[in-house]
């Protein structure tokens, strides 16, 4: 009862305290050397590592993950217990598709401003290389008979009944990415943004090799303080992205083929964002946890947003996430010192960016009734995204938020958002505002 | 119902009639077997068979919480004098066994925690066994570390319950076996979790269902054609101490004549002795329990067995070194992730600590961390337990883990400036209540600690290589280290299951000053000309685990002539020409291929023995004479405390012939020019999840 009246009076504002993340590591052709808890453990061991407190500290672990292994049921608890804090840490799951790793930060967040909690370990973690190959549902149903099967004979008479289509395996990975009720990948959905803004193969291009280039820089500025050192099982250390092409450029990109909507497309896989493995987390405190355990602050959550729209556009969903924030804090976007979009495909990050400076599409769409205003480049993605790095689905979301808020520090700017489209047609986007210290 | 009252066990019948027989030693806290609780034992079993007691069963349960029975109580062997005495002990411990072998109710042993030696044989005379699968669960025959084998029937049942080829190895290697190993092997006839124990034990006791026969291949063993044949294989395994994994390795051990012999019957009778008995016997009859306990009988007065027991003893005076220190350190922060730091690293979170392992950048702990892995891959079965154990070990190149730990190790190389001044900033970030501690093995203490505001703060814990391998840890300490720090250090080597030797800071400390003059004769007389395949064979019929070339080969050239430089330094002597000139040469031993010996696949290739002119033992006694001379010094400048910790402590950290007790144990025995009678029992590295308060 003493608990509960103390988390009663607090003031409800959530600080970011600290956060770190894997190297984001490409898919290559067999699974990769982390699993998806893996991940987020070699990760968060380094984490809490450097925290004032226990691991047992913390009040809860959120984690956002689409494709946990058939081991890893409520992924979440088992990177808890995993790294140490304890069988009295609870623990949960969250999917939200492309942005599951900022809905695992937006319940930390929600509990801490209820008062449920002080300290929450969030983030997401995702081992795209270690999608599982399926059985299909023809060949499901004959196993079934083959282990109800009682004698050698009934199972005899079970062999010819088996068609050689019952073999065709189904690639999670690939349902994974395709919208089953409009019947389009997500490639397919970026060619529809593509083709309502007007976007050419060769901005797309453009905005790809600059992904590349400003990741390179940033790597080689050491601007990404977030990425910590993993080391696998045979010691091997990997310390940056590996999915970075520090050769690509415009005319090597043009000579694509393709990919989603084959021969007529123009998204590739080179503007497209890589399959990858990776974790993020941050950690997030009440004040009485800052005050508690002396902890620094980055930043503080300001304010969220998730918007939906039609699942065929789903990659314009920052564009629908972000005005209403602006509008509720009574910003506009110039007040904004650093903005992440995620980078699922340059079509749809280019899309978001014009659907802001197109009349018709802020008064129809946003309900806006005027243009919201155009974005400046050098507030975008400063240190590349997602098609230079890759997009582990899970871990994404507390990627961007991240970044956001390494960047905040480094420029001393004030406001920072970090916004996911979210395949199955949604948007989201969380604000914050750097803060030194409990106010 | 009324049942009589024995000191040792409690009686209780319930609604089914089986009777449940508690053992629970009122004198102690470990259920040994002893005189006192065998007779009280032997008056329920006569009730039982005179119908006094008529249960329908009875199964036979521990009062204890700790483990089912440790074994004989050694201590009462270790006084007897007189062969005939000692049969007439041993023959009257197997004739209540008998007895209970032979009650015409079914019996059931109910096994929980541990269960060695007598415990076991107590429970192979009973029809069942059931034991918990739990982590504590070890069954096995450990008698033949001692010095002697099972005596109260054990080599007799347990060749006739599982067949000799599974008895032998279980009875040669004296290992614990886990509940589901033991279950697998046929020793026990289930392995269940305590929440189906009692479930499982009245099962067997009132259904009593019958046992799957003996596989026909067991059989084709134990036939008296067959037994010399399997017993020359057996004696080959011995003596050689090679473990054959497949037939192939068989053949080789059965005819490679090239191979060496590392064990003698007249060094370790009683393995010999064991293979003996089957091979006459074949395990059946009155007359296998009679022989086995006349050689027990023998065996028990041999120097070997004594020495062995000796040892033993020494091995639980360490063991109690800081029973009493109330420190329980939970993390570890290893700064250096050199062989000796990261296998340091890896061997504290096997034992279950939070690890910090530190070095400058990630690329220096890559082999580290390979090598961790493997070591917990050998080391557990489940991957899940591997894969905890990866998980406490958490690399940090920005020393994180200085602040949170509860002891810190430096592993970094050989450098006073660097030590010292990587100590004065230790100081400043450890919790005030972290043992500061360093892994050298040449800077005394004090000049280390002369970079802290408090120098008495700092104590040396000192591994040897290969950490994983070698139980004996120094612990080291000057004038001025606090004697509470020393007092954690030692704690925090039995949190990690290692034996704690307290020592002073000189040179070399103990066991490398003993040592070094050891190998330093070997390489003279290598110097002079004489074969190193003689002068490591010498070491080796002595009793030594390996041969001094060999062995220096194996530490590294490299660190074989520091140690020789800076103990020359200080004691004078001088650094074998030989030495210097491979160093120089860059053959550094084992690791570049190429040492004393070369190398291929790892084995060395040694020369042929002269076919003339060796005396090895007189050999043996030039260099081991050395040993003996440093041993004195150490013992009169007070490096240790006494004789008893100079001889456990050379045992474990060298592997000193383990039957001939140690340095100074071997210095009294040959100065009272007792004969030496000799001994079994492959060496003790034994492993280190066997009980071993008593055995037998």
């Amino acid at each position: 009862m003493v608990e509960e009246s103390t988390k009663s009076r607090r003031n409800g504002v959530v600080y970011v305290v600290d956060g770190c993340r894997t190297p984001f590591l490409k898919a290559r052709t067999t699974p990769g050397p982390f699993t998806a808890s893996d991940l987020a453990v070699a990760t968060c061991k380094t984490l809490l590592l450097r925290q004032p407190f226990k691991p047992s500290d913390l009040d809860e672990v959120i984690t956002g993950c689409m494709m946990p292994s058939p081991d890893e049921a409520n992924i979440s608890r088992i990177i808890a217990l995993r790294l140490g804090c304890g069988k009295k840490v609870p623990a949960w799951t969250v999917q939200r598709n492309c942005a599951s790793g900022l809905q695992a930060i937006d319940n930390a967040y929600q509990d801490i401003a209820m008062g449920r909690h002080n300290l929450v370990l969030a983030g997401g973690t995702e081992a795209m290389s270690h999608a599982p190959v399926l059985l299909n549902e023809d060949m499901t149903a004959w196993l079934g008979q083959w282990f109800a099967a009682r004698s050698l004979t009934d199972r005899l008479k079970l062999i010819p009944q088996i068609k050689l289509r019952y073999f065709k395996p189904i690639i999670a990975l690939l349902h994974g990415l395709s919208d089953p009720l409009v019947g389009l990948s997500m490639g397919q959905t970026a060619e529809n943004v593509a083709y309502r803004f007007g976007i050419t193969r060769e901005e797309m291009d453009a905005f790809s090799v600059q992904s590349h280039q400003r990741l390179a820089a940033a790597i080689d500025g050491g601007l990404i303080p977030e990425v910590e050192p993993i080391f696998d099982n045979t010691g091997k250390v990997y310390q940056a992205d590996d999915g970075l092409r520090r050769d690509s450029t415009v005319e090597k990109l043009a000579k694509l083929q393709p990919f989603f909507d084959k021969k007529f497309g123009m998204v590739t896989a080179a503007n497209s964002s890589q399959v990858t493995d990776g974790a993020a987390y941050v950690i997030l405190a009440s004040e009485e946890a800052v005050k508690r355990f002396n902890l620094p602050v980055m930043a503080k959550i300001v304010d969220v947003e998730w918007a939906a729209l039609e699942p065929e556009q789903m990659g314009l969903g920052p564009a629908h996430a972000i005005p209403p924030i602006l509008q509720r804090q009574k910003l506009s976007l110039n007040d904004i010192d650093c903005m992440e979009i995620n980078e699922a495909f340059a079509a749809q990050v280019l899309g978001c960016i014009k659907a802001w400076e197109d009349a018709d599409y802020c008064k129809e769409q946003l309900g806006l009734s005027k243009p919201l205003g155009k974005l400046s480049e050098d507030k975008l993605n400063i240190d590349g995204g997602a098609i230079a790095m890759g997009h582990p689905i899970g871990a994404s979301g507390a990627r961007v938020l991240l970044h956001t808020i390494e960047v905040l520090k480094r420029k001393n700017a004030k406001y920072g958002i970090a916004s996911l489209c979210i395949g199955g047609g949604q948007g989201g986007a969380m604000l914050v505002e750097r803060v030194t210290g409990v106010e | 119902m009324e049942q009589q009252n024995y000191k040792n066990w409690h009686l209780t019948t319930d609604e089914k009639n089986i009777l449940w027989v508690t053992f629970d030693r009122a004198d102690s806290s470990v259920n040994s077997l002893n005189r006192e609780v065998l007779e009280e034992f032997e008056h329920i079993l006569n009730d039982i068979q005179q119908g006094k007691l008529k249960p329908a069963a009875m199964i036979i349960k521990s009062g204890k919480t700790n483990g089912f029975i440790a074994g004989a109580d050694i201590q009462q062997f270790t006084k007897i004098t007189d062969v005939n005495e000692a049969f007439d002990l041993v023959r009257k411990g197997q004739l209540v066994f008998d007895k209970l072998a032979n009650l015409p109710i079914t019996t059931v042993s109910m096994i929980e925690g541990f269960c060695m030696g007598g415990g076991t044989e107590m429970s192979l005379a009973c029809k069942y066994r059931v034991a918990e699968d739990g982590n504590k669960t070890r069954i096995g025959l450990p008698e033949i570390l001692l010095g002697i084998h099972p005596g109260w029937g054990g080599t007799v049942r347990l060749v006739q319950l599982i067949g000799p080829a599974k008895a032998m190895d279980i009875m040669l290697t004296g290992r614990a076996l886990p509940a589901r190993t033991a279950a697998k092997l046929g020793v026990i006839d289930a392995a269940v979790p305590k929440r189906q124990l009692e479930r499982a034990a009245r099962y067997y006791a009132l259904e009593k269902p019958a046992r799957k026969p003996l596989h026909w291949m067991s059989k084709v063993s134990n036939l008296p054609f067959m037994r010399p044949v399997l017993g020359y294989m057996l004696r080959r395994v011995v003596e050689t101490r090679e473990t054959p994994r497949n037939p192939l390795q068989q053949l080789n051990i059965l005819f490679n004549r090239n191979l060496e012999i590392k064990t003698t019957p007249e060094q370790y009778p009683a393995p010999f002795a064991m293979i003996n008995l089957w091979v006459e016997d074949g395990a059946n009859g009155e007359k296998a329990y009679i022989n086995e306990a006349k050689s027990v009988g023998k065996l028990l007065l041999t120097n070997t067995s004594r020495n062995l027991v000796r040892v033993f003893n020494l091995q639980d005076r360490l063991k109690s070194m800081a029973k009493n220190v109330d420190f329980k350190p939970q993390h570890v922060h290893v700064i250096g992730a050199g062989t000796m730091g990261g296998d340091i690293a890896a061997w504290c979170a096997v034992r279950g600590l939070t690890v910090t392992l530190q070095d400058r950048e990630p690329k220096f702990l890559t082999g580290a961390i390979k090598r961790a892995n493997k070591l917990f891959k050998d080391r557990f079965k489940l991957p899940r337990e591997a894969q905890a154990a990866m998980d406490r070990l958490i690399p940090d190149v920005d020393g994180m883990g200085i602040a949170k730990a509860d002891v810190i190790i430096e592993a970094i190389y050989e450098n006073l400036e660097a030590k010292q001044a990587l100590f004065a900033d230790l100081e400043k970030r450890a919790k005030p209540t972290a043992i500061l501690a360093t892994n050298t093995s040449s800077i005394p203490l004090d000049e280390i600690s002369t970079a802290l505001k408090d120098p008495s703060r700092l104590v040396g814990i000192h591994f040897f290589n290969p950490v994983a391998k070698m139980q004996l840890v120094e612990v080291v300490q000057s004038d001025k280290t606090n004697k509470a720090v020393v007092d954690k250090a030692m704690a925090f080597v039995r949190k990690i299951d290692r034996l704690p030797l307290p020592v002073k800071s000189s040179p070399g400390f103990l066991v490398n000053r003993i040592l070094m003059p050891y190998l330093n004769e070997a390489m003279i007389m290598l110097d002079e000309g004489i074969s190193p395949t003689a002068i490591d064979r010498a070491a080796v019929e002595f009793g030594m685990p390996m041969g001094p070339i060999e062995l220096a080969d194996t530490v590294g050239l490299d660190v074989c002539l520091s140690v020789a430089k800076n103990l020359s330094g200080h004691f004078g002597g001088k650094i074998p020409l030989r030495l210097q000139q491979l160093v120089e040469a860059g053959k550094l031993g084992r690791k570049t291929d190429a040492g004393f010996y070369t190398y291929k696949n790892g084995r060395p290739i040694k020369p042929a023995m002269p076919k003339t002119g060796v005396n090895t033992s007189a050999l043996a006694d030039r260099m081991i004479g050395k040993m003996l001379d440093e041993a004195q010094k150490c013992l009169k400048e007070g490096v240790v405390a006494d004789a008893d910790l100079l001889d456990v402590g050379m045992i474990f950290g060298t592997g000193f012939a383990p039957f001939r007790g140690g340095p100074m144990q071997y210095l009294k025995t040959q100065q009272a020019q007792m004969p030496l009678v000799v001994e079994t029992a492959p060496c003790c590295d034994t492993h280190e999840d066997k009980v071993k308060d008593t055995v037998a």
